[in-house]
């Protein structure tokens, strides 16, 4: 740790791009930041988080959590309430500006200079460190070409896409090597296609280049395909951070069961082996006692076959056909309607009655759910 | 190409009948200087005798003009674009206030800015004899036209995601604010220059009362040969002032052009 400390040191001011600066991601750790606003607005309690060298996590949140406000502070474009603390490997970096961080930022409007061409714009960080231009040109040509954008090198911004643009930003954000690159929502304003193709070249990237990533999105599904690791955020506070697994398979509280994928819910009690809900009763060994809801997966029920006693009796709302499989909506108890995927093939028409049967594996219950 | 309707050269001849109501009283003006004898006409033949007078009476006034509105632009870039950038990046209401109070000096008569100078400062004696007496009350003219027209466009580029871009890249504030946010701003700094040079050249009101006859500019020299001289001098003087006027404009324009063949860093 010695040795990183001085090498990281975190004037962030490298004056020389020799080969062996080469990416070296830092751990990032917040301790105790908040952020109150001038205006009294608290954006963010509190939070300790950490990030180890190299990750990839994601800020998952509805609008508004703070996701934005919590990467600006890693970034050092806000400063956080007294008492909190930013640090790059166990240094303390919260009193350095953003120029000195060294971080990468990747914005959702992309923040391209207007004034500067394609080869300007990821020339301008080593420009500004004063690196000398054969140098200089040799890095701006490897970021082209690590970012396919060669043939754009000499265009003007305004003559850019939007898919374009966002890979301007990556070079020129990656240009400089970052200890650390931050992305706050930077597929939003692209279209769903050119999301997911960006999506997976960036995921490549980050994990070819092993640089710690920090990326803000509301998108679960970027979140799950992107990270690492997932930050769940909900009213300024971490709800759950885990692996994309954990967080989708082992919700901490209602909020993440929720806003991550589809859960169904229903009421009942536990009872000799058995879940017992209105609507049927779930054979359930393990069932905790004393718990009055559970909670499960689309995945983890199905329609029962011919012949087969289903669990749960039910009655079709609505039928969505997707293509490979049709998603029903089924009013069972009186709770809000239970998720079903079926297979494509069937046909169902409202008021059609099913019978349910439900995997014990699947099922969860929530210590808040009392 | 598309075929031209009825309405494109209905256009057209309004446009160039509207032009030509304006730009005719200017070329006659002109001819005016040029003329032997305006009474009897352009048959009393052409000289450049009036402009010679203008040129030996008023050099002064045509030299302290251009001297006024270079110094004025001066002062409104150094005063009013950084006085832009601190409104544009301000988020309080107070900001907001200035912006509007920005019109003010517009809106207020010269004349009375002029008298509130002269109380204020008419007592400075070598102050008030001097040309920067009128550039002060030029320079309170003309700012709220550069502040607010670089402005615009500052609140029209992100300017605070483009500088926290820049900033995250290592840029320090001094690199930021002359590599990302002037070259941004460019247009706006061109228009509100063109707008302080054209606005100080032309300025009578607050300059008449401001000025000692050591200290006369264009307009105020241009006032008096109207009243005192010849028709023929007073227009052989807007002939000069249109002469000087011009090159200097599109200097202006020239100095902020968009630098196209930009220096392209290539390997
Ligand atoms: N400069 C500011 N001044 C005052 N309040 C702010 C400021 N920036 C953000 N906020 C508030 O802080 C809270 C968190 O904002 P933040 O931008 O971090 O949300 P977010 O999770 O990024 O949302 P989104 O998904 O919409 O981008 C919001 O209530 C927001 O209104
Ligand atoms: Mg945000």
């Amino acid at each position: 740790m010695g040795g990183a400390r001085t090498q990281g040191a975190p004037d962030g001011t490298r004056m020389s791009g020799s080969d062996s600066d080469a990416l070296r991601p830092v751990s990032v750790r917040l301790e105790r930041c908040g952020k109150t606003f001038a205006d009294g607005t608290k954006a963010l309690e509190p939070l300790d988080l950490e990030i180890a060298a190299g990750e990839t996590a994601v800020f998952l949140g509805p609008s508004g959590c703070g996701k934005t406000t919590t990467l600006r502070l890693i970034a050092g474009l806000e400063m956080p309430d007294p008492g909190g603390r930013v640090l790059f490997d166990g240094v303390d970096v919260t009193a350095l500006p953003v120029e000195k961080r060294n971080v990468g930022l990747v914005f959702q409007s992309y923040a391209l200079f207007p004034n500067m061409d394609v080869r300007g714009n990821v020339a301008y960080g080593l420009r500004v460190r004063g690196m000398a231009k054969p140098e200089r040109e040799k890095r701006v040509d490897e970021m082209l070409a690590m970012m396919r954008i060669e043939a754009l090198a000499h265009r003007r911004i305004d003559q850019l896409s939007g898919g374009q643009r966002q890979r301007v930003a990556l070079a020129r954000a990656l240009a400089v090597r970052p200890r650390a690159l931050l992305l706050d929502e930077p597929l939003t304003a692209l279209d769903a296609k050119l999301r997911d193709a960006l999506r997976v070249e960036i995921d490549a990237l980050l994990r070819r280049l092993g640089i710690t990533a920090i990326y803000v999105t509301h998108d679960q599904a970027e979140a799950m395909a992107l990270g690492d690791r997932i930050v769940v955020m909900e009213h300024g506070r971490v709800a759950q951070a885990g692996t994309p697994r954990e967080i989708y398979q082992a919700p901490a509280t209602r909020f993440v069961a929720e806003f991550i994928g589809t859960m169904n819910r229903l009421a009942g009690r536990a009872e000799a082996g058995r879940f017992v809900t209105a609507a049927g009763a779930i054979p359930w060994p393990e069932a905790p006692a004393g718990a009055r809801e559970i909670l499960f997966r689309p995945e983890a029920v199905r329609l029962s076959a011919d012949g087969e006693t289903p669990h749960l009796a039910g009655a079709v709302i609505s039928a969505f056909f997707m293509g490979d499989h049709t998603r029903l909506f089924v009013a069972a108890g009186e709770g809000a309607p239970l998720v079903v995927e079926a297979a494509a093939r069937r046909h169902f028409a409202r008021g059609d009655r099913v019978g349910l049967v439900v995997d014990p594996a699947g099922l969860l219950t929530l210590k808040d759910s009392a | 190409m598309r075929k031209r309707g009825g309405l494109f050269w209905f256009q057209l001849g309004f446009t160039l009948l509207i032009v030509s109501f304006l730009i005719v009283p200017v070329i006659l003006s002109m001819l005016a200087g040029l003329t032997v004898n305006y009474q009897s006409g352009l048959e009393s033949g052409l000289t450049f005798r009036w402009v010679a007078a203008v040129w030996e009476g008023y050099r002064q006034t045509i030299f302290l003009s251009i001297g006024l509105a270079l110094a004025s632009l001066a002062a409104t870039l150094v005063l009013g674009v950084p006085a832009a950038y601190v409104l544009a990046r301000a988020r309080g209401g107070w900001a907001r206030a200035i912006e509007e109070l920005l019109v003010m000096p517009v809106a207020v008569p010269g004349l009375a800015t002029a008298l509130a100078l002269i109380v204020a400062y008419g007592t400075w004696g070598g102050f008030r004899t001097s040309w920067t007496f009128i550039l002060v009350g030029h320079v309170l003219f003309t700012l709220p036209f550069m502040v607010r027209s670089v402005l615009a466009v500052m609140h029209a580029i992100d300017l605070k995601t483009l500088e926290e871009g820049a900033a995250s890249l290592g840029a320090s504030f001094g690199q930021r604010f002359f590599q990302v946010i002037l070259p941004n701003c460019r247009s706006g700094i061109l228009a509100g220059a063109l707008m302080v040079v054209t606005l100080s050249m032309g300025e009578f009101n607050m300059t008449w009362l401001l000025h000692t006859p050591l200290t006369k500019t264009l307009p105020v020299g241009l006032a008096d040969a109207y009243a005192s001289l010849r028709l023929e001098i007073g227009s052989a003087y807007t002939l000069v002032f249109f002469v000087m006027i011009v090159p200097l404009l599109v200097a202006i324009q020239w100095a902020a052009r968009e630098p196209r063949a930009r220096r392209t860093e290539r390997a």
